[in-house]
């Protein structure tokens, strides 16, 4: 079990975070949704301990890791799937699965991972994870490695950003087998509805605070009845 | 001087060229401490003495396909100055892999030094391949100086690949590169350097492109730590329809101070040339992505660095 609390986070005079306070049960599969700039990336590195608070605390079973570096969280059983992807000139899709497994892994097993990302291993191994490779590819192997991660509390920034159409079902797929493998608690930033339907719980962010928090069935329609008077609302903006 | 090599020289051999002497076949010619240690040619490649200077000839006949040449040279004696001169002469359509490198080791306080100057002279349609290694050791306050100048001619449809490598223990270094291309001839060179403690490392690109449709990609990546100093100058003459692209990619540490000087000269309406140089700390979110898998900030450092110059 992850809890933060009362996290706060501000930045040249922007309240960032607003006394922020969660509990994530485990074996569950939470998305997180909100406006752009509403501090959701925000909160998952400072879960990750790439960004420190400015008060507040984040306990993970039981133990205080607030100050604890990201590699000791990582060890520990966090992982994380960047909104960006970072590129590396001159490491391979092989090494950096590699370097996740922390040992050398068999053709076999480098297959299987990428196959469920929907890459083919032959074409995709000896590639170096630069520019070379478009967003999607990127955010696929992004995915890949958390999946291969050994890690019981895993949170992906917006992991569908860039991924077609046809792939989403193997990535609901992904997340689900991780839940069901490895009792993992899986945190899912999107603003995706299909997201937004495999959640056990949803967060609303906004403005740097949980504005609504609970299980789908009693968010989601909320939820997409004010997305839908939204966009109502910007048509009549516009045609003013 | 005794002409059975030590395992000294072994060990040396193995990191500048990966030869092992039991299986080491085709051609070769090892030279330590200024001298001929051992020497093997063949049927279509063959090595000789010059007369004028210190150096040989290599002289590869047309055609030769799948052959290599090894080119060692070994310094251990302290305070030792070796200059040589070696010429390769490449026939029509070979094509071929030249495997050169210089290991010094130096157990004294004195200065080691050795400077080759290497000319190709590469025939039409003739493919090289030109791997080199830089490699000292010995004592800390030994100083292990290198300074290579390579220069290349290229006929037409010629090509010629070439990789440097010099990742550990050389003080000082200049290295200078020639090149001058005719039609429809290519130039690929890859340098790869790192630089440590008060090291100084000098690269100096100079491609004339005068044939049309030559080609040159000229790659240089670079780590300096400590207080190393590393510097590149590339100079490019388009004086064709010709292309061009270098680039120049280094990581700076610690104390360290590198300096990249691209230099690209289109003479004529059709010379197409690039260049992109970039120098930057390790980007902190490589180190982030890297600890979030939980490696140590040391040990993401090793696989960004070793990536790096993979
Ligand atoms: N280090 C920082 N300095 C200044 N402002 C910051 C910093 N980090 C984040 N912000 C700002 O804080 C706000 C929240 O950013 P965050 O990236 O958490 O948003 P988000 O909810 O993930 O948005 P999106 O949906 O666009 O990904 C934004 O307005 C952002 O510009
Ligand atoms: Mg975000």
């Amino acid at each position: 079990m992850l809890e933060i609390k009362n996290i706060c986070f501000s930045r040249e005079g922007k309240d960032i975070l607003k006394n922020v306070s969660l509990t994530f049960p485990d074996n569950k599969v939470i998305v997180i949704t909100g406006a752009n700039g509403s501090g959701k990336s925000t909160l998952a590195k400072i879960i990750m301990g790439i960004e420190k608070p400015d008060s507040g605390s984040i306990i993970f079973n039981g133990q205080d890791i607030t100050d604890m570096p990201i590699d000791k969280r990582a060890n520990l059983g966090l992982g994380f799937a960047f909104q960006q992807p970072v590129k590396f000139k001159g490491i391979t899709v092989r090494d950096i699965l590699n370097i996740t497994a922390k040992r050398k892994l068999e053709k076999c097993e480098l297959c299987r991972y990428l196959s469920d990302v929907g890459l083919c291993a032959n074409d995709y191994l000896d590639r170096e994870l630069d520019s070379n490779l478009s967003g999607g590819e990127l955010k696929r192997i992004e995915i890949a490695m958390l999946a291969l991660k050994n890690s019981t509390f895993t949170l992906f920034d917006e992991p569908e950003a860039g991924i077609d159409l046809w792939s989403f079902n193997s990535l609901i797929d992904i997340f689900e087998n991780m839940k069901n493998d490895t009792k993992n608690t899986i945190v899912i930033i999107s603003h995706q509805e299909r997201i937004l339907d495999i959640a056990d719980e949803i967060i609303i962010l906004s403005n740097g605070t949980i504005k609504e928090m609970g299980k789908r069935n009693k968010i989601l329609p909320k939820l997409l009845l004010s997305s839908k008077s939204n966009r109502y609302s910007k048509e009549v903006k516009c045609n003013e | 001087m005794n002409n059975t090599p030590n395992t000294v020289d072994k060990k040396i051999l193995k990191v500048v060229s990966n030869i092992d002497l039991s299986k080491l076949k085709g051609a070769y010619n090892i030279r330590k401490d200024g001298k001929l240690l051992v020497r093997n040619t063949t049927p279509n490649i063959d090595i000789v003495s010059k007369k004028d200077k210190d150096g040989i000839d290599i002289i590869i006949k047309e055609n030769t396909k799948n052959e290599s040449v090894h080119i060692p040279v070994i310094l251990e004696k302290e305070g030792m100055n070796d200059l040589v001169y070696n010429d390769f002469h490449i026939g029509e359509n070979a094509d071929v892999t030249i495997i050169a490198g210089c290991g010094i080791h130096n157990e004294s306080h004195k200065t080691s030094e050795h400077d080759g100057i290497h000319t190709f002279y590469v025939k039409k349609g003739a493919k090289v391949k030109y791997i080199e290694n830089h490699y000292g050791e010995g004592n800390e306050n030994a100083k292990n100086v290198l300074n290579p100048t390579t220069v290349i001619y290229l006929e037409e449809g010629a090509s010629l690949e070439m990789e440097s490598l010099q990742i550990q223990g050389v003080t000082s270094t200049i290295r200078v590169t020639k090149a001058y291309l005719k039609e429809d001839s290519n130039l690929v060179i890859k340098e790869k350097i790192m630089t440590a403690e008060a090291q100084e490392a000098k690269t100096e690109f100079y491609v004339e492109l005068n044939g049309e449709n030559s080609s040159t990609h000229v790659i240089s990546r670079s780590i300096a730590k400590d207080e190393s100093k590393q510097e590149f100058y590339s100079n490019i003459q388009g004086n064709t329809k010709c292309f061009a692209h270098v680039e120049c990619d280094a990581i700076i540490m610690d104390k360290a101070k590198v300096s990249a000087i691209p230099r690209i000269d289109a003479n004529d309406i059709n010379a197409n040339l690039v260049h992109e140089a970039a120098i930057g700390k390790i980007a902190g979110e490589q180190l982030i992505k890297l600890m979030s898998l939980g490696l140590t900030e040391k040990q993401a450092e090793k696989e960004i660095i070793n990536g790096f110059l993979k």
